[in-house]
């Protein structure tokens, strides 16, 4: 009982990682219709702007005194990160994804990938390809309560990533930018004849969606402990699953399908072999793709000529 | 003479004339330069194969490097087994090696097409940007797969039970004979009443569907095709290198495929032939620059998809452009 309530905690800490990056694949993908493969870089970037952020804040020399890193230092290295991130995320969206955006849809998937594969290899380049240990912007505290270990880390990671979520739904509910983005996915055309600034909507639609991976990017290392360049592919590949888990373009959708896959990646290493905890991301996605394409909280949408 | 002596005729020269360049590479040229050669059929292989679903059919398989594998796998495993069966049953040692060489060729091709068809099923009743992600997934898979099968050398490979590895089948001979079978069998099939499905797929999916169309089975049984093509390539790769290794399947060599294609043309068989020569030739120039390999073809893509997304080609054929075109004066005249 204890080991499950255990797995289940881990399941949902990794889980609201993955769902920090199903939003940013999701919303991209609800008004452009374009599967953003360098999305899972930019959450790398992320993770490695955080890296050295906290290397410039000086946490090697406070790691070494025995002191914790403060807390307004992590805040600043958590918002540097999504910035960058959002800077990256426009420049792609601006360099690579705009110029071919009426083209047949297959160029910019191919564009897509060719950046994807651009920063890896740049990444791999710039940070060098060994993984690098994560600094420990949070000093880990365990509890204890029957059995069931609970640190301060994975309650952060949860308690970070609702915290965003929240706050997206709240800017896509509530404010202006939100509604334009929620009439550029219902029909782009018509929202364009309205007097939406298109190129301004999406560009802040990579923009919100590349910082909620950068914060996704932090989890990770302090969730993991080490990073690497090529870290984007795999934890990329399962947060698209896990937007399409949900129902591809539903913002809802994404968080419950990343907490999902989350939730199956943690039982499948508990309790069947850690060898699977890959695959079972891959074997939901055929399922799905099988039994129920529109995904679980997605809306039937019949294709027009 | 009938059409199909004609074409029974073609097909021996053809081959004849394979298997004599083939003697003169192999007596003229350095193993280095034998080896370029050897690797660029086989990458007129994986082009070809790829185009047909990349290209012609307009769905994007971003893992055809598993395929590959299964193909690699499968036939070098079929082969091990047969053959010393094969080499009781027939004494003549260069006729029993063809004969396994090609009947573990054929087992790989046909377990990698079945992957094609498990994978197609779920992936392609739906866009074609799905198939995308599900085979990205496979070739991550089966990599892992082969990386913990005991029985398949695990990590190291699969060497056969002969310490000096695999029997080194693969030859000129054999690697071209293949590529021009494919190169025959993909082109009858793309300019023949179901190739022009596929096109129509490609261009309009609902429209091709309104037209009565099977899109999903006909996509399918491409899909199938070209990863039974994959595999192909595979197998003679396993015979070439005398082993299998997982981290030859590794998704780079998926990419590598992709540049294959989209350099020569998306759609155009006779690009996608330029193209795995290009790719062939480019890593062997290459080998010492192996970490900015990748970078180049990264930017390559994304410059291609910018400036000319057709590819060099598009989807002409290399002999539309060498004809000459129809002077505009004789039109007018013979009316």
């Amino acid at each position: 009982m204890s080991q499950l309530l255990q797995q289940i905690i881990n399941g949902l800490s990794l889980g609201s990682i993955y769902a920090l990056i199903a939003l940013g694949y999701t919303m991209v993908y609800g008004i452009l219709k374009l599967i953003n493969f360098a999305h899972g870089e930019v959450f790398m970037v992320g993770a490695y702007t955080g890296y050295y952020a906290a290397g410039v804040l000086g946490i090697d020399a406070i790691e070494r005194q025995g002191h914790s890193f403060p807390l307004y230092l992590a805040l600043i290295v958590l918002l540097a990160a999504m910035a960058v991130a959002a800077l990256l995320g426009v420049a792609i969206e601006f360099f690579a994804y705009r110029p071919v955006r009426s083209a047949p849809r297959l160029t910019p998937l191919i564009t897509a990938i060719g950046v994807s594969l651009f920063l890896q290899n740049a990444g791999m380049l710039l940070f060098s390809p060994n993984p690098q240990r994560y600094p420990a912007i949070l000093k880990e505290v365990r509890f204890e309560f029957f059995g069931v270990i609970v640190t301060n880390v994975k309650l952060t990671i949860f308690g970070v990533a609702l915290a965003l979520m929240l706050g997206l739904h709240l800017l896509v509910q509530k404010t202006w930018t939100g509604r334009a983005m929620r009439a550029l996915s219902f029909n782009i055309d018509a929202a364009k004849l309205m007097g939406i600034d298109t190129n301004r909507v999406i560009r802040s639609t990579f923009a919100i969606g590349s910082a909620l991976a950068a914060a996704g990017g932090i989890l990770f290392g302090l969730d993991q402990i080490t990073i690497n360049p090529l870290m984007g592919v795999l934890t990329g590949l399962k947060a698209f699953v896990a937007a399409v888990l949900g129902g591809i373009g539903s913002i809802p959708g994404a968080v419950v399908g990343g907490l999902l896959i989350g939730l199956a990646e943690q039982l499948t290493a508990g309790y069947l072999s850690p060898e699977y905890r890959d695959a079972i991301t891959f074997v939901i996605l055929i399922l799905i793709l099988v039994l129920k394409p529109e995904g679980l909280l997605g809306v039937v949408r019949v294709e027009k000529v | 003479m009938t059409r199909a002596a004609l074409r029974t005729a073609v097909a021996c020269a053809v081959l004849a004339v394979i298997y004599l360049l083939g003697m003169a590479l192999e007596a003229g040229l350095t193993d280095y330069v034998q080896r370029i050669a050897l690797l660029a059929g086989i990458n007129v292989i994986l082009a070809v194969g790829l185009n047909l679903i990349n290209g012609t059919t307009g769905q994007f398989s971003i893992g055809h490097a598993g395929f590959m594998a299964v193909g690699a796998y499968g036939a070098a495993f079929v082969g091990v087994q047969i053959a010393p069966a094969l080499h009781a049953a027939i004494h003549v040692d260069a006729l029993a090696n063809a004969l396994t060489f090609n009947v573990a060729l054929v087992a790989g091709a046909i377990l990698a097409g079945f992957c094609g068809f498990l994978v197609g099923i779920p992936s392609l009743r739906l866009r074609g940007d799905y198939l995308a992600v599900v085979t990205l997934g496979f070739g991550e898979i089966i990599r892992i797969l082969f990386n913990n099968a005991k029985f398949l050398g695990a990590a190291t490979g699969y060497f056969g039970n002969d310490p000096s590895g695999l029997p080194t089948y693969t030859s000129f001979f054999w690697v071209y004979a293949w590529a021009a079978l494919i190169v025959v069998l993909v082109h009858n099939l793309t300019f023949s009443q179901t190739g022009r499905s596929l096109i129509a797929i490609r261009e309009d999916e609902i429209a091709a569907e309104a037209m009565a169309t099977p899109t999903t089975r006909l996509k399918v049984i491409a899909f199938a095709f070209s990863a039974a093509t994959a595999g192909i390539a595979g197998g003679l790769f396993a015979h070439m290198q005398a082993g299998v290794r997982p981290e030859d399947f590794r998704f780079e060599k998926s990419i590598d495929m992709i540049v294959m294609i989209i350099v020569g043309g998306l759609g155009s068989i006779s690009g996608a032939i330029l193209g795995g020569i290009f790719v062939a030739v480019t890593l062997e120039l290459m080998r010492d620059l192996q970490q900015y390999r990748l970078v180049l073809y990264a930017v390559l893509l994304v410059v291609i998809m910018l400036v000319r997304p057709q590819g060099l080609l598009g989807t002409r054929e290399l002999h539309h452009l060498l004809r000459k075109r129809p002077k505009s004066g004789k039109a007018t005249g013979a009316a």
